[in-house]
Protein backbone atom coordinates (compact mmCIF):
# COMPACT_ATOMS: atom_id res chain seq x y z
CA UNK A 1 0.00 0.00 0.00
CA UNK A 2 1.42 3.33 -0.48
CA UNK A 3 1.56 6.31 1.68
CA UNK A 4 0.02 9.45 0.46
CA UNK A 5 2.06 11.41 2.10
CA UNK A 6 5.09 10.04 1.05
CA UNK A 7 3.91 10.10 -2.10
CA UNK A 8 3.93 13.90 -2.09
CA UNK A 9 7.14 13.87 -0.30
CA UNK A 10 9.45 12.06 -3.17
CA UNK A 11 7.06 14.70 -5.30
CA UNK A 12 8.62 17.41 -4.01
CA UNK A 13 12.09 16.51 -5.60
CA UNK A 14 10.68 15.13 -8.56
CA UNK A 15 8.97 17.88 -9.38
CA UNK A 16 12.23 20.24 -9.32
CA UNK A 17 14.24 19.58 -13.26
CA UNK A 18 17.23 20.29 -10.94
CA UNK A 19 17.24 18.24 -8.30
CA UNK A 20 16.43 15.49 -11.23
CA UNK A 21 19.41 16.02 -13.25
CA UNK A 22 21.24 15.48 -9.80
CA UNK A 23 19.33 12.72 -8.49
CA UNK A 24 18.63 13.76 -5.53
CA UNK A 25 16.43 10.97 -3.46
CA UNK A 26 14.44 12.97 -0.88
CA UNK A 27 14.42 10.41 2.65
CA UNK A 28 12.25 12.15 4.76
CA UNK A 29 10.73 15.09 5.34
CA UNK A 30 8.38 16.03 8.29
CA UNK A 31 7.61 19.10 11.22
CA UNK A 32 10.33 20.97 10.30
CA UNK A 33 12.74 18.77 9.14
CA UNK A 34 14.16 17.12 6.00
CA UNK A 35 17.15 14.53 4.66
CA UNK A 36 17.78 14.34 0.96
CA UNK A 37 20.75 12.69 -0.33
CA UNK A 38 22.59 12.88 -3.69
CA UNK A 39 25.13 10.31 -5.33
CA UNK A 40 28.76 11.19 -6.41
CA UNK A 41 28.54 11.67 -10.02
CA UNK A 42 31.44 12.21 -12.32
CA UNK A 43 29.66 15.28 -14.13
CA UNK A 44 29.75 16.94 -10.86
CA UNK A 45 33.44 16.65 -10.26
CA UNK A 46 34.87 20.22 -9.16
CA UNK A 47 39.03 18.94 -8.67
CA UNK A 48 39.49 16.78 -11.42
CA UNK A 49 42.75 16.04 -9.60
CA UNK A 50 41.19 14.43 -6.82
CA UNK A 51 37.77 13.76 -7.86
CA UNK A 52 35.95 15.29 -5.50
CA UNK A 53 32.23 17.11 -5.97
CA UNK A 54 32.10 20.87 -6.67
CA UNK A 55 30.79 22.94 -3.76
CA UNK A 56 28.05 24.63 -6.25
CA UNK A 57 26.41 20.90 -6.31
CA UNK A 58 26.58 20.98 -2.40
CA UNK A 59 24.61 24.34 -2.75
CA UNK A 60 21.92 23.01 -4.69
CA UNK A 61 21.86 19.72 -2.00
CA UNK A 62 21.48 22.41 0.79
CA UNK A 63 19.03 24.96 -0.77
CA UNK A 64 16.81 21.59 -1.55
CA UNK A 65 16.97 19.84 1.61
CA UNK A 66 16.37 23.63 3.71
CA UNK A 67 13.66 24.74 1.44
CA UNK A 68 12.09 21.18 2.24
CA UNK A 69 12.50 21.45 5.58
CA UNK A 70 10.68 24.81 5.38
CA UNK A 71 8.01 23.52 3.65
CA UNK A 72 7.30 20.40 5.93
CA UNK A 73 5.63 23.40 8.11
CA UNK A 74 2.18 22.91 8.33
CA UNK A 75 0.03 25.59 6.01
CA UNK A 76 2.87 27.05 3.84
CA UNK A 77 2.13 27.98 0.31
CA UNK A 78 5.35 28.85 -0.84
CA UNK A 79 8.59 29.59 0.30
CA UNK A 80 12.08 31.23 -1.45
CA UNK A 81 15.39 31.50 -0.21
CA UNK A 82 16.24 35.12 0.90
CA UNK A 83 19.78 34.02 2.17
CA UNK A 84 22.02 31.13 2.39
CA UNK A 85 25.77 30.59 3.92
CA UNK A 86 27.65 27.44 3.43
CA UNK A 87 30.86 26.66 5.52
CA UNK A 88 32.92 23.47 3.51
CA UNK A 89 34.65 21.41 6.48
CA UNK A 90 36.47 18.82 4.42
CA UNK A 91 36.63 17.73 0.93
CA UNK A 92 33.54 15.43 -0.07
CA UNK A 93 34.65 11.77 -0.29
CA UNK A 94 34.92 10.49 -3.78
CA UNK A 95 32.68 7.95 -5.19
CA UNK A 96 30.39 8.35 -1.79
CA UNK A 97 26.94 9.54 -1.69
CA UNK A 98 26.64 12.80 -0.50
CA UNK A 99 23.10 13.74 2.61
CA UNK A 100 22.03 16.76 3.80
CA UNK A 101 19.83 16.98 6.89
CA UNK A 102 18.13 20.46 7.81
CA UNK A 103 15.90 21.91 10.27
CA UNK A 104 14.17 24.45 10.84
CA UNK A 105 14.91 26.43 14.07
CA UNK A 106 12.44 29.14 14.39
CA UNK A 107 9.62 30.82 11.92
CA UNK A 108 8.25 34.13 11.97
CA UNK A 109 5.41 35.44 9.75
CA UNK A 110 7.23 36.14 6.80
CA UNK A 111 10.27 34.38 7.60
CA UNK A 112 12.12 30.64 8.06
CA UNK A 113 14.98 29.84 9.70
CA UNK A 114 16.94 26.78 8.83
CA UNK A 115 20.57 25.01 9.43
CA UNK A 116 21.71 22.30 7.77
CA UNK A 117 24.41 19.30 7.54
CA UNK A 118 26.09 17.03 5.26
CA UNK A 119 28.04 14.14 5.32
CA UNK A 120 29.55 11.16 2.97
CA UNK A 121 30.14 7.58 4.17
CA UNK A 122 31.79 9.12 7.56
CA UNK A 123 28.98 10.50 9.06
CA UNK A 124 31.22 11.86 12.48
CA UNK A 125 32.70 14.36 10.15
CA UNK A 126 30.55 16.40 8.40
CA UNK A 127 31.36 17.75 5.26
CA UNK A 128 29.20 20.76 5.18
CA UNK A 129 27.38 23.09 6.77
CA UNK A 130 24.61 25.64 5.91
CA UNK A 131 22.41 28.58 7.63
CA UNK A 132 19.78 29.63 5.78
CA UNK A 133 16.76 32.15 5.96
CA UNK A 134 13.75 31.63 3.87
CA UNK A 135 10.48 34.16 2.77
CA UNK A 136 7.28 32.21 3.30
CA UNK A 137 3.89 32.46 2.16
CA UNK A 138 1.29 31.19 4.35
CA UNK A 139 -1.75 29.40 2.58
CA UNK A 140 -4.84 31.65 2.66
CA UNK A 141 -2.81 34.59 3.27
CA UNK A 142 -5.76 36.96 2.29
CA UNK A 143 -6.01 37.96 6.60
CA UNK A 144 -2.18 37.15 6.97
CA UNK A 145 -0.71 40.16 5.44
CA UNK A 146 2.83 39.08 5.36
CA UNK A 147 5.69 41.48 4.45
CA UNK A 148 5.32 40.94 0.50
CA UNK A 149 8.39 38.28 -0.10
CA UNK A 150 7.58 39.39 -3.82
CA UNK A 151 9.26 37.97 -6.43
CA UNK A 152 12.71 37.04 -3.84
CA UNK A 153 14.89 34.22 -3.84
CA UNK A 154 15.83 30.65 -5.83
CA UNK A 155 14.65 27.95 -4.94
CA UNK A 156 11.47 27.03 -4.15
CA UNK B 1 72.39 53.61 -23.93
CA UNK B 2 69.63 51.39 -23.56
CA UNK B 3 69.51 48.30 -25.76
CA UNK B 4 66.75 48.09 -28.22
CA UNK B 5 63.41 46.58 -26.29
CA UNK B 6 62.00 43.51 -28.14
CA UNK B 7 59.20 44.12 -30.24
CA UNK B 8 56.12 42.72 -28.73
CA UNK B 9 54.32 39.61 -29.52
CA UNK B 10 51.97 39.78 -32.47
CA UNK B 11 47.90 40.08 -30.73
CA UNK B 12 46.95 37.15 -32.44
CA UNK B 13 49.64 35.52 -30.28
CA UNK B 14 48.97 37.11 -27.14
CA UNK B 15 45.43 36.15 -27.56
CA UNK B 16 45.83 32.45 -28.34
CA UNK B 17 48.33 32.54 -25.30
CA UNK B 18 45.63 34.27 -22.98
CA UNK B 19 42.44 31.87 -24.65
CA UNK B 20 44.64 28.69 -24.20
CA UNK B 21 45.45 29.38 -20.37
CA UNK B 22 42.03 30.19 -19.86
CA UNK B 23 40.46 26.86 -21.43
CA UNK B 24 42.81 24.71 -19.97
CA UNK B 25 41.32 26.43 -16.49
CA UNK B 26 38.07 26.14 -17.55
CA UNK B 27 37.60 22.73 -19.98
CA UNK B 28 38.98 20.28 -17.31
CA UNK B 29 36.39 21.26 -14.91
CA UNK B 30 33.22 18.32 -14.92
CA UNK B 31 30.76 20.39 -13.40
CA UNK B 32 31.32 23.61 -15.10
CA UNK B 33 29.98 22.06 -18.40
CA UNK B 34 27.40 19.95 -16.59
CA UNK B 35 26.26 23.73 -16.06
CA UNK B 36 26.87 24.93 -19.48
CA UNK B 37 28.72 27.88 -17.79
CA UNK B 38 31.53 29.98 -20.25
CA UNK B 39 33.70 32.61 -19.66
CA UNK B 40 33.81 35.39 -21.93
CA UNK B 41 37.21 37.46 -21.65
CA UNK B 42 38.15 40.66 -22.37
CA UNK B 43 42.11 41.66 -21.34
CA UNK B 44 41.65 40.08 -18.13
CA UNK B 45 37.78 40.45 -17.24
CA UNK B 46 36.06 37.39 -17.51
CA UNK B 47 32.46 37.45 -17.53
CA UNK B 48 30.58 34.24 -16.98
CA UNK B 49 28.00 33.20 -18.72
CA UNK B 50 24.55 30.85 -17.31
CA UNK B 51 22.94 29.97 -20.63
CA UNK B 52 19.44 28.56 -19.98
CA UNK B 53 18.22 25.27 -19.91
CA UNK B 54 16.00 23.56 -18.77
CA UNK B 55 17.49 21.27 -16.01
CA UNK B 56 18.50 24.52 -14.30
CA UNK B 57 14.93 25.21 -13.18
CA UNK B 58 14.22 24.74 -9.40
CA UNK B 59 10.12 25.78 -9.38
CA UNK B 60 8.97 24.69 -12.43
CA UNK B 61 5.61 26.72 -11.85
CA UNK B 62 6.96 30.24 -11.79
CA UNK B 63 9.46 29.18 -13.62
CA UNK B 64 12.86 29.89 -11.95
CA UNK B 65 16.19 28.94 -11.83
CA UNK B 66 16.97 26.94 -9.09
CA UNK B 67 18.95 28.46 -6.14
CA UNK B 68 21.47 26.15 -5.70
CA UNK B 69 22.35 26.57 -9.56
CA UNK B 70 22.32 30.37 -8.53
CA UNK B 71 25.19 29.61 -5.62
CA UNK B 72 26.76 26.80 -8.06
CA UNK B 73 26.91 29.92 -10.78
CA UNK B 74 28.51 32.35 -8.49
CA UNK B 75 31.35 30.08 -6.61
CA UNK B 76 31.93 28.73 -10.18
CA UNK B 77 32.77 32.42 -11.38
CA UNK B 78 34.57 33.30 -8.36
CA UNK B 79 36.77 30.98 -8.39
CA UNK B 80 37.60 30.77 -11.94
CA UNK B 81 38.07 34.18 -11.40
CA UNK B 82 40.84 34.01 -8.28
CA UNK B 83 42.66 30.93 -10.31
CA UNK B 84 42.50 33.01 -13.25
CA UNK B 85 43.70 36.32 -11.61
CA UNK B 86 46.78 33.93 -10.38
CA UNK B 87 47.57 32.50 -13.65
CA UNK B 88 47.63 35.45 -15.55
CA UNK B 89 50.49 36.54 -13.23
CA UNK B 90 52.88 33.47 -14.03
CA UNK B 91 51.51 33.52 -17.74
CA UNK B 92 52.01 37.63 -18.88
CA UNK B 93 55.61 36.91 -17.18
CA UNK B 94 56.90 33.52 -18.89
CA UNK B 95 56.43 31.88 -15.97
CA UNK B 96 53.81 29.22 -17.40
CA UNK B 97 53.96 28.02 -20.95
CA UNK B 98 50.37 27.72 -21.98
CA UNK B 99 51.58 25.67 -24.68
CA UNK B 100 51.84 22.86 -22.07
CA UNK B 101 48.77 24.02 -20.17
CA UNK B 102 46.91 20.97 -19.39
CA UNK B 103 44.02 20.87 -16.70
CA UNK B 104 46.37 18.17 -15.04
CA UNK B 105 49.41 20.75 -15.78
CA UNK B 106 47.74 23.73 -14.06
CA UNK B 107 48.38 24.92 -10.70
CA UNK B 108 45.73 23.46 -7.48
CA UNK B 109 43.15 25.32 -7.45
CA UNK B 110 41.58 27.30 -4.32
CA UNK B 111 39.47 25.50 -1.96
CA UNK B 112 36.22 27.14 -0.53
CA UNK B 113 36.11 27.32 2.96
CA UNK B 114 32.73 29.81 3.26
CA UNK B 115 30.29 31.19 0.43
CA UNK B 116 27.33 33.05 1.34
CA UNK B 117 24.47 34.04 -1.57
CA UNK B 118 21.92 36.75 -1.33
CA UNK B 119 18.87 36.05 -3.33
CA UNK B 120 17.84 39.39 -4.70
CA UNK B 121 15.29 38.44 -7.01
CA UNK B 122 13.87 35.47 -9.08
CA UNK B 123 16.30 34.07 -11.43
CA UNK B 124 14.41 33.97 -14.59
CA UNK B 125 14.20 31.21 -17.61
CA UNK B 126 16.98 33.57 -19.41
CA UNK B 127 20.70 33.42 -19.81
CA UNK B 128 22.77 34.85 -16.70
CA UNK B 129 26.01 36.57 -16.30
CA UNK B 130 28.55 37.13 -13.12
CA UNK B 131 31.68 39.38 -12.58
CA UNK B 132 33.98 38.42 -9.46
CA UNK B 133 36.06 40.45 -8.25
CA UNK B 134 38.83 39.75 -5.36
CA UNK B 135 38.41 41.96 -3.14
CA UNK B 136 41.82 40.24 -1.01
CA UNK B 137 44.45 37.90 -1.83
CA UNK B 138 47.36 36.86 0.42
CA UNK B 139 49.21 33.81 0.73
CA UNK B 140 46.97 31.60 2.49
CA UNK B 141 43.27 33.08 2.09
CA UNK B 142 41.56 35.08 -0.50
CA UNK B 143 38.11 36.72 -0.26
CA UNK B 144 36.03 37.33 -3.59
CA UNK B 145 32.78 39.42 -4.25
CA UNK B 146 30.73 38.10 -7.05
CA UNK B 147 27.19 39.39 -8.75
CA UNK B 148 24.99 37.58 -10.92
CA UNK B 149 22.58 39.90 -13.11
CA UNK B 150 20.29 38.67 -16.65
CA UNK B 151 18.50 40.86 -18.56
CA UNK B 152 19.36 44.25 -17.33
CA UNK B 153 23.23 44.68 -15.10
CA UNK B 154 22.34 47.29 -12.80
CA UNK B 155 19.51 44.58 -11.43
CA UNK B 156 21.48 41.80 -10.24
CA UNK B 157 19.34 38.75 -8.94
CA UNK B 158 22.07 37.06 -6.45
CA UNK B 159 25.16 38.13 -5.34
CA UNK B 160 27.75 36.44 -2.91
CA UNK B 161 30.77 36.36 -1.03
CA UNK B 162 33.53 33.25 -0.41
CA UNK B 163 36.64 32.61 1.15
CA UNK B 164 39.08 30.42 -0.15
CA UNK B 165 42.26 28.86 1.03
CA UNK B 166 44.94 29.32 -1.14
CA UNK B 167 46.36 26.06 -3.34
CA UNK B 168 49.46 25.06 -1.70
CA UNK B 169 48.88 26.26 2.03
Amino acid sequence: MSDPAALHDQDFVNRLPHCRALGMVLERMAAGRACISMPWDARLVGDPRSGVIHGGAISALMDTCGGAAVMSLPGLRGSATIDLRIDYMRPATPGQRITARAECYHVTRSVAFIRAVATDGDAEHPVASATGAFAIERAGGGDEKPDAPDTRGGAE
Amino acid sequence: MTPPRPAPDPVQVVKQRRDAALAALVDGVPYIGFLGIRFDRRGDELTALLPFDAKLIGNPDLPAIHGGVTAAFLEVAAIVELSWTLLWEELEQGRIDPAHLRPETLPRLPKTIGFTTDYLRSGLPRDAYARARVARSGRRFASVRVEAWQDNRDRPFAHAMGHFLMPGS
